[in-house]
């Protein structure tokens, strides 16, 4: 089971690490999103694959039971999966503004930070 | 009460945050809440080092979850010096946006981002949970994106976009060293993690944990490798917001570098020092020398951060007690004068009309009293006697030399003198050189007090650390000394912890008696 878990895990890593390798700066956050997602099925794994029963400390007693799987890596991946997605929308949209202003998908045909102010530019820096 | 003064610096920006939230459509009054929220932070990171210096290490567990399951939030010296160092940059930097930043970006939404950007590096620094830490990296990282393209240029969002992909990938890495973390050793509380390791011994998962927080904390701090993405985004937007990220992204990297490295992995970093030395020693060279090639101010600027970069690393580097206090001490004063520098860069173009040294000159001559406070700040950065620089940079390489790390020294003053250079160079071709031709230098605007006053004040503080550095390398002694002794922190948090809980009924308890 374990074996079976890393491959996937390891399939999505190399999927996203490929993808974040693209000039196409939309491939790049899907790739990070992947990635994000790869890393998130390592926390579940930190809290290792076996007890099944549900976290839930029932009636009368004040901890869990037996066999009961970990909750905190539960709490964790909850989390990093909302932040996760919040923070890939952010770049989603960042990218999409991006590429509508300096009209181009490239990431190397955006050179417009580099540029701003470059000691070996032909032109002198413009200033705002 | 002491629980509450430990938590007040995160409390003060979300409060400040929230309501320049509520007046959206009224940036003056978002701009007096700035203002007056900034000044309470700065009252209660005092109160808070007055606190430490006085109790010990403080903390509190938000929410009422115990010490090792819930999160703590700890006050030790480290933490609540960084804590200062950043309230005195933010009122600073609050100060100087009246003239820097225009409605438009006032209208983006700048200060509800500038208080998130402050609650997300007080987070980081008093967090003492590891997976909050990550939180609060998150947090830091929104709010640094949305300060990038309040000014909506092209030369804005490219550098934003390149900055949130290499930031996002560093976070995931963070993130998955949390994860071979908890695998490893079952805990992420700090305070918890500071007794369990040693007692560990070394493991893979261990190894492979460290490996990763190094990895992304590389990103993060932009360190040699890994430093592209700072000089393509932090020159683009306006001077205050890159004062504010010079003075506090990079630096919270390199805090986490220091609390991670030393008080958790303290065993297994010992076989990191070759690595480390020459991550260190190729950090400050290369920044240096990219700096001095330079001919924007603000690009000349961004390479001298990252030289600073490795005089904070050195101290992790060669790991001595001495020297990773001479680090916290070089932290304290890197904020507050990298910081500054970037203000002056933003006075030096308000009073020239460019940050291209080219095109620049005369400023001696229209600005006398900017070209002064310049050229201090300039020396402290340099390192020279009278500021708080020429400490700093004694503390490090003194114990470089105890620590037989002679060559990491000499590293260290080879690109001292190339950041003099470049200090040099700014000040020579922008104030001392005749004003360009057909530049009129009676015509020039003169600088509103909201420009000179931040500046002159972060000046006096590090002119104030240099005429008296003996209360501050105190604390950054003890702040070292706990550090370099886990066990100490820990006993310090969990004593803290239970003096904090008390007097506080545990509800549970109560509802099964009933």
């Amino acid at each position: 089971m374990i074996l079976l878990y890393a491959i996937t895990v390891g399939a999505v890593m190399a999927a996203g690490v490929y993808m974040m390798l693209d000039r196409n700066v939309f491939r790049i956050m899907l790739g990070l999103a992947l990635v994000a997602t790869g890393v998130n099925l390592i926390i579940f794994l930190a809290g290792r694959l076996g007890p099944v029963d549900p976290a839930i400390i029932s009636t009368g007693t004040y901890a869990l039971m037996e066999g009961a799987a970990n909750p905190l890596p539960q709490a964790l991946v909850l989390t990093a999966i909302v932040i996760g997605f919040s923070l890939t929308a952010l770049a989603c949209v960042l990218a999409y503004e991006a590429t509508r202003t300096l009209g181009t998908l490239d990431a190397d045909a955006m050179t417009a930070a580099r540029d701003e102010g470059d000691p070996f530019g032909s032109e002198p820096a413009e200033t705002r | 009460m002491t629980d509450l003064l430990v938590i007040l610096p995160l409390l003060v920006p979300l409060t400040a945050a929230a309501l320049c939230g509520l007046f959206w459509l009224r940036p003056s009054a978002q701009r007096v809440v700035t203002v007056i929220g900034m000044a309470a932070l700065l009252a209660c990171a005092v109160a808070l080092v007055l606190a430490v210096r006085e109790n010990g290490i403080m903390a509190t567990q938000p929410g009422a979850w115990a010490a090792p399951f819930g999160i703590s939030i700890v006050a030790d010296p480290l933490s609540v010096l960084l804590v200062l160092a950043a309230s005195i940059l933010a009122m600073a930097v609050a100060v100087f946006s009246f003239r820097d930043v225009g409605m438009n970006e006032l209208r983006g939404g700048f200060f509800p981002l500038f208080n998130g950007l402050v609650l997300g590096v007080n987070g980081s620094f008093l967090t003492g949970d590891v997976f909050n830490m990550y939180v609060w990296f998150e947090v830091m990282l929104v709010c640094a994106v949305g300060l990038l393209v309040v000014r909506r240029g092209g030369v804005n969002l490219d550098g934003a976009v390149k900055y949130a992909a290499l930031n996002l990938f560093g976070t995931i890495l963070f993130l998955m060293g949390v994860a071979f973390l908890y695998g490893a050793a079952g805990t992420l509380n700090i305070a918890d993690l500071a007794v369990i390791l040693p007692e560990l011994g070394a493991s893979t998962g261990i190894t492979v944990a460290l490996a990763f927080f190094l990895l992304a904390l590389a990103v993060k701090a932009g360190l040699f490798p890994l430093f592209f993405w700072l000089p393509i985004s932090y020159h683009t937007p306006p001077a205050a917001i890159s004062a504010i990220f010079a003075g506090l992204l990079t630096k919270v990297g390199i805090y986490a570098t220091i609390r991670i490295v030393t008080l958790i992995f303290g065993a297994q970093a010992a076989d990191l020092t070759t690595v480390l030395t020459i991550v260190a020693a190729l950090t400050m060279l290369v920044g240096a020398l990219c700096a001095a090639a330079q001919s924007d101010i603000r690009r000349m600027l961004v390479f001298l951060i990252m030289s600073g970069m490795g005089y904070l690393l050195m101290g992790i580097a060669i790991g001595t007690t001495e020297a990773v206090s001479a680090s916290i001490f070089y932290l304290f004063h890197d904020i507050v004068v990298k910081g500054a520098m970037f203000l002056l860069a933003g006075a030096v173009f308000f009073a020239g009309g460019t940050y291209d040294l080219r095109q620049a000159g005369g400023l001696v001559r229209s600005h006398p009293v900017l070209a002064g406070v310049f050229i201090f700040a300039g020396l402290s950065l340099a390192g020279l006697p009278l500021f708080s620089g020429f400490w700093a940079k004694v503390l490090i390489i003194g114990a470089a030399m105890d620590g037989a790390a002679y060559w990491l020294a000499a590293a260290a003053l080879v690109a001292g003198f190339l950041n003099l250079y470049c200090v040099a160079k700014i000040w020579m071709e922008a104030f001392w050189k005749a004003a360009p031709e057909g530049v009129d230098i009676a015509a020039r605007p003169k600088l509103p007090l909201v420009v000179m006053a931040p500046v002159t004040g972060l000046v006096l503080v590090s002119t104030a650390i240099g005429l008296w550095p003996q209360p501050l390398i105190e604390t950054a002694d003890a702040a070292g000394e706990i550090l370099m002794n886990p066990p100490l922190y820990s006993e310090g948090v969990i004593q803290a912890v239970i003096e904090g809980t008390e007097d506080v009924t545990d509800p549970v308890v109560e509802e099964g008696e009933q």
